[in-house]
């Protein structure tokens, strides 16, 4: 068939970008698996749960082009649930902490999905960040969150009831573990049918709808998934850390997932990874330096760059140069 | 029982606030035909059309397909039900590529549109049927082109064939030839002729020698109302029609 012939270039370079992919996923898990040997584990594992935080956060924003200003809510909530489950009921393993977690984070998701999914735009974001201080109220008010002190000595415990999970590195490969999958799941969503109607909503809402979908539905789902993951990052860092603090619940934290979403590039599937790790990175740096009070300054500042002179972020810029000299 | 009036309306109207800007309008389009709905700048086409196609709710009035009330149906809902509309400024998603297009229209009845654990992989059996659609609109060879680096024309013809995906009874074309050359209006033209074999098309169109050399029918809107319904012919004698035209293209070369 003629056709075939004439798309071939095309499918080569389509074939050669999920290669591209591929070994750069491969790469990923290399350096995940010798990383904890080169620098911190506690602190790697700190990057990945707020990596796994971010790629769901994108999952939202760049490919359902919502923007939620109240993912802490999720994040919080799957580190609380998680953490009073497993200070309060030693038999239990920490996988089922975190899947109760994760679910209470669904839960929630589909409570706010339904509230606010109908808004556009500023409004959304709006109705999303009211629901999350309502939240915070919530978390500050409760017994069972330790109010302003939070939760401490959450214990790791012992993995399927087997491996324990005290020494840092067996909790590394374990959140490295939680990371990969989260991050899967998101790949796979983006690039399922499922993927394909999300994508044309972003791309022409009115026109989707014309094509008989009923966008709100695609856009619960989405929001749903995104809230899930959020509150698996939030479940995980709490066994990692062994505490649940209102930190997690504050609007600097939504706050703080778009900073690295965009610093790290929207809508591309690696940006959000990058993103985290060059926050948390700073963060960590300037708080031993001499600068340590004006970490949210400096954090601004950089915002502030980034949106003025590279508004796709460091993977999309990358990937736009790519295109421009490869292409 | 067959329906000679594929789309009816009863009554219809719009108010904006104490403004009318569709005022009782009955129109009745016959399956078959291409129905053009034209009138002056302002005189409520595009609200009509927002209204047919559940864009807008409306006011009053009643809205029919095949003897069916649709008034309180949703816009996605009529699409399903084979009433497909196209819009003013090209509707195409932007960063998919042609083939994606349409593809994403022929996904829908398959019924795996929720499931984000399954490979996009799984819609691949699609692609033959999407090629034969960009073939019918000649875009086979923009197939996996990425839809923003498209020619405006070729939009226009993309966004044909992702329509023709539902497999439409009723086409709602929205000013299909608005902001285009010569060469692509002609092109467009032929192209909407040879789909709406079959198929009823009702159009909203600025431009007068597309619908006489198209439609079949023609209803001229003015103040939001029915000025004169008929043929080409009978339309464009009508003293109404022509003082309504030439009335507001006055006003537009003094305001210009």
């Amino acid at each position: 068939m003629d056709t075939t012939q004439t798309l071939s270039p095309t499918r080569q370079r389509q074939r050669r970008a999920q290669w591209r992919r591929q070994a750069l996923t491969l790469a990923l898990l290399a350096v995940g698996l010798v990383a904890p040997f080169v620098a911190y584990p506690v602190f790697l594992m700190k990057v990945l749960c707020f990596a796994l935080f971010a790629c769901a956060f994108n999952l939202l924003l760049g490919y359902a082009g919502l923007l939620s200003f109240g993912h802490a809510a999720f994040l919080a909530t799957g580190g609380y649930v998680t953490g009073y489950l497993l200070a309060s009921y030693p038999g239990l393993t920490p996988e089922l902490g975190i899947l109760t977690g994760t679910a209470a984070a669904v839960a929630l998701g589909a409570l706010f999905g339904v509230l606010s999914i109908r808004r556009q735009g500023i409004y959304f974001a709006m109705v999303t960040l009211a629901l999350a201080q309502l939240m915070f109220f919530v978390f500050v008010q409760s017994p069972f969150t330790g109010g302003e002190d939070g939760l401490h000595g959450v214990p790791r415990g012992e993995l399927f009831g087997l491996i324990s999970l005290n020494s840092n590195l067996a909790m590394y490969y374990f959140v490295f573990a939680v990371f990969l999958i989260g991050f899967a799941i998101i790949q796979r969503a983006v690039h399922s049918p499922f993927g394909q109607v999300l994508k044309a909503i972003r791309e022409n809402e009115p026109r989707a709808v014309s094509l008989g979908y009923n966008v709100d539905a695609y856009k619960l789902l989405a929001f749903v998934l995104s809230a899930g993951l959020a509150g698996l990052a939030g479940s995980t860092k709490t066994l990692v850390f062994q505490l649940a603090s209102l930190t997690d619940a504050h609007w600097h934290m939504s706050g703080e997932v778009i900073l690295m979403t965009l610093l790290g590039g929207v809508g591309t599937l690696f940006g959000p990874l990058v993103g985290a790790g060059l926050v948390v990175s700073l963060q960590h740096l300037l708080a031993q330096s001499p600068l340590g009070n004006w970490v949210s300054v400096i954090l601004g500042l950089i915002f502030v760059v980034c949106v003025l002179s590279f508004r796709s972020g460091i993977v999309g810029e990358i990937l736009k140069s790519y295109r421009k000299n490869f292409k | 029982m067959t329906q000679e009036f594929i789309l009816e309306t009863r009554g219809l109207t719009k108010e904006f606030r104490g403004f009318t800007a569709v005022d009782g309008v009955d129109l009745k389009v016959r399956e078959g035909h291409i129905h053009a709905l034209i009138g002056p700048n302002g005189a409520g086409k595009t609200t009509v059309f927002n209204l047919l196609t559940k864009f807008l709710p409306p006011t009053r009035g009643e809205i029919l397909y095949r003897g069916e009330a649709i008034t309180a149906m949703k816009a996605n809902q009529i699409a399903r039900m084979g009433l497909v509309r196209s819009f003013q400024i090209s509707a195409v998603f932007g960063h998919m590529t042609a083939l994606e297009n349409v593809r994403v229209a022929l996904q829908r009845p398959i019924g795996t549109s929720f499931h984000f654990w399954k490979s996009a992989k799984s819609l691949d059996h699609l692609n033959d049927r999407a090629l034969a659609l960009l073939d019918e609109v000649g875009l086979v060879e923009y197939a996996d082109v990425l839809t923003v680096e498209m020619p405006y024309g070729r939009k226009r013809a993309l966004e044909v064939a992702t329509t023709l995906a539902l497999e439409p009874t009723l086409m709602l074309l929205d000013e299909p030839t608005q902001g285009m050359g010569a060469e692509d209006v002609d092109r467009i033209v032929e192209l909407i002729r040879r789909v709406a074999k079959g198929r009823t098309v009702l159009m909203v169109e600025h431009n007068l020698s597309v619908v006489s050399r198209l439609c079949d029918r023609i209803t001229v809107l003015a103040r939001g109302a029915v000025l004169a319904e008929g043929d080409y012919a009978t339309v464009s004698a009508d003293p109404r029609v022509r003082e309504a035209y030439m009335g507001s293209e006055a006003e537009e070369e003094v305001s210009a």
